[in-house]
């Protein structure tokens, strides 16, 4: 099947970007360095490419409940004009997958899902959309979505977007216009910066990323993107989230809110907050120099406890670190670990989550 | 550094060039723009004996974790211990201070085996 590419494809191949497949798509990993671009966005600012996201619309009378119903974190809690961290999870707890939901106006919703599952979660709130009265568009192929993410992107968006934008608080949302067009603006991000996400039409994001690029901010890849959101500890659906894992062992049993009502998953995740997780997420970080990679083994005293779910070097704190799954006893921060790398047990240790926090 | 027709390169994107009787070995700079950003170098230690092709080392970067092949036979007696502190220098200078380790040769003929910079850079070059 041939690769997706997004609107600014043309652009980032111009610009001699390596590119790599990515949940169908074919997208930048690096425009240079991973590193450089890393380094740029802890301490100036570096613009992303998001377009692979998938965006959903979902409007009309029925489209609060809908949602409500759908997700695990409480809607009434993201007023209009807020953005709001959820889980889309199965009957049995498993999570479908993670995402953003922007509360657009009374009765108008844009998600921003996985690539890898924008095709099944749509087909899955389709399927509970019958009962409502909603409408679901897919506005992935129309339009672009940057991120621009870096303690300096609020001075630097002030350049391009009214100051409403960029008086926005962490989470907000709103729609200005730009050279009389219209953009979705939020101060969102994956990065553990301070930042903001933009949604537009093709061309009117086109613009944006060249004018932006014009005030001297790095282009940055995915490669970067893994590696920051990697130190902010944020979770990756396809490496720390999947159908198999309940939300209170990756730590995200803060995103449901069980006392909200009915919603699909409820009857489950109520049963996980009686009894504490057998296996929880966990930070840590290497005792030697090796790099820890997804899939490699975890093991305590020679015994295989569990897998690294994602790892790397981290370009901020120069040593390496991971995340992995294992049983709850051995998730206490300075629990010793042995990671299985090649031929080698190296030696780790768990660690405080996250592993990168900004100052600010 | 040394002239680039000193160079031989395998095919795996190692080169080895002598220098006073060592097989100096590292890796091609058309491989180390592909690897990215290095951040790891696992050398195999001084004193093993190596066949030529034999698994030398593991290069890792950002990216992705490469196996590197020893362009030569020989037995190693230097690594370049200032990559543990600057992995970096394979990419800043892949042919000259990014070298990675140093063998005593078993036999030079062996280089026959190669291909010279000018093959490489035809078969691996820009635009391949």
């Amino acid at each position: 099947m041939a690769l997706k590419r997004g609107s600014l494809y043309p652009l980032h191949r111009q610009a001699g970007a390596q590119m790599v497949e990515f949940s169908g798509w074919e997208l930048p990993v690096q425009f240079n360095s991973i590193l450089e671009e890393h380094r740029a966005v802890r301490s100036t600012a570096g613009l992303f490419d998001v377009s692979h996201l998938g965006r959903i619309v979902v409007r009309g009378p029925g489209a609060f409940g809908l949602l409500q119903k759908a997700f695990t974190n409480d809607l009434t809690k993201a007023r209009s004009g807020r953005a709001q961290y959820t889980l889309m999870c199965k009957e049995d707890g498993g999570i479908l997958d993670d995402l953003v939901v922007y509360h657009r106006t009374e009765d108008e919703f844009l998600l921003a899902l996985n690539a890898a599952n924008t095709e099944s979660d749509t087909a899955w709130i389709r399927r509970l959309a019958s009962d409502y009265e909603v409408s679901i568009e897919d506005r992935t192929a129309e339009t672009v979505m940057l991120a621009l993410q870096g303690p300096e992107s609020a001075t630097l968006l002030a350049r391009l977007a009214p100051p409403e934008v960029t008086g926005l608080p962490r989470f907000g949302c709103r729609e200005e216009a730009i050279l009389g067009k219209p953009v979705w603006f939020s101060r969102t991000g994956y990065t553990g910066e301070d930042g903001f996400e933009l949604v537009a039409d093709a061309e009117v994001g086109e613009t944006a990323w060249r004018a932006i690029l014009g005030f001297g901010v790095k282009s940055c890849g995915l490669g970067a993107r893994d590696t920051l959101r990697l130190e902010a500890a944020l979770a990756l659906y396809g490496n720390e989230l999947d159908p198999r894992t309940h939300p209170h062992e990756a730590g995200l049993e803060w995103v449901v809110a069980l006392g909200k009502g009915d919603f699909i998953g409820r009857e489950a995740l109520l049963k996980d907050q009686e009894r504490s997780p057998q296996r929880r997420l966990v930070c840590f970080r290497m005792l030697e120099r090796a790099v820890p990679r997804s899939g490699y083994s975890i093991l305590v005293e020679g015994r295989e406890v569990g897998r690294v779910t994602s790892g790397n070097y981290s370009p901020v704190l120069r040593y390496d670190i991971g995340m992995g799954y294992v049983p709850a006893e051995l998730s206490a921060p300075d629990t010793e670990l042995d990671i299985h790398i090649r031929d080698k047990f190296v030696r780790a240790k768990v660690v405080a989550r996250p592993f990168y926090k900004r100052t600010a | 550094m040394s002239k680039l027709s000193e160079y031989r390169y395998a095919k795996t994107h190692e080169w080895v060039r002598i220098d006073d009787g060592a097989a100096v070995v590292g890796i091609s700079a058309h491989a180390a723009e592909q690897l990215g950003d290095v951040v790891f170098v696992e050398m195999t230690a001084v004193g093993a004996h190596l066949k030529q092709f034999d698994r030398l080392g593991v290069v890792e970067s950002v990216k992705a974790v490469s196996d590197l092949y020893s362009p030569i036979s020989g037995v190693v007696t230097d690594t370049n211990g200032g990559l543990l502190d600057r992995p970096e220098l394979v990419n800043l200078s892949p042919l000259d201070e990014g070298w990675m380790v140093k063998l005593a040769p078993d036999d030079l003929a062996e280089l026959e085996n190669l291909l010279t910079s000018q093959k490489y850079e035809e078969t691996f070059g820009e635009g391949h």
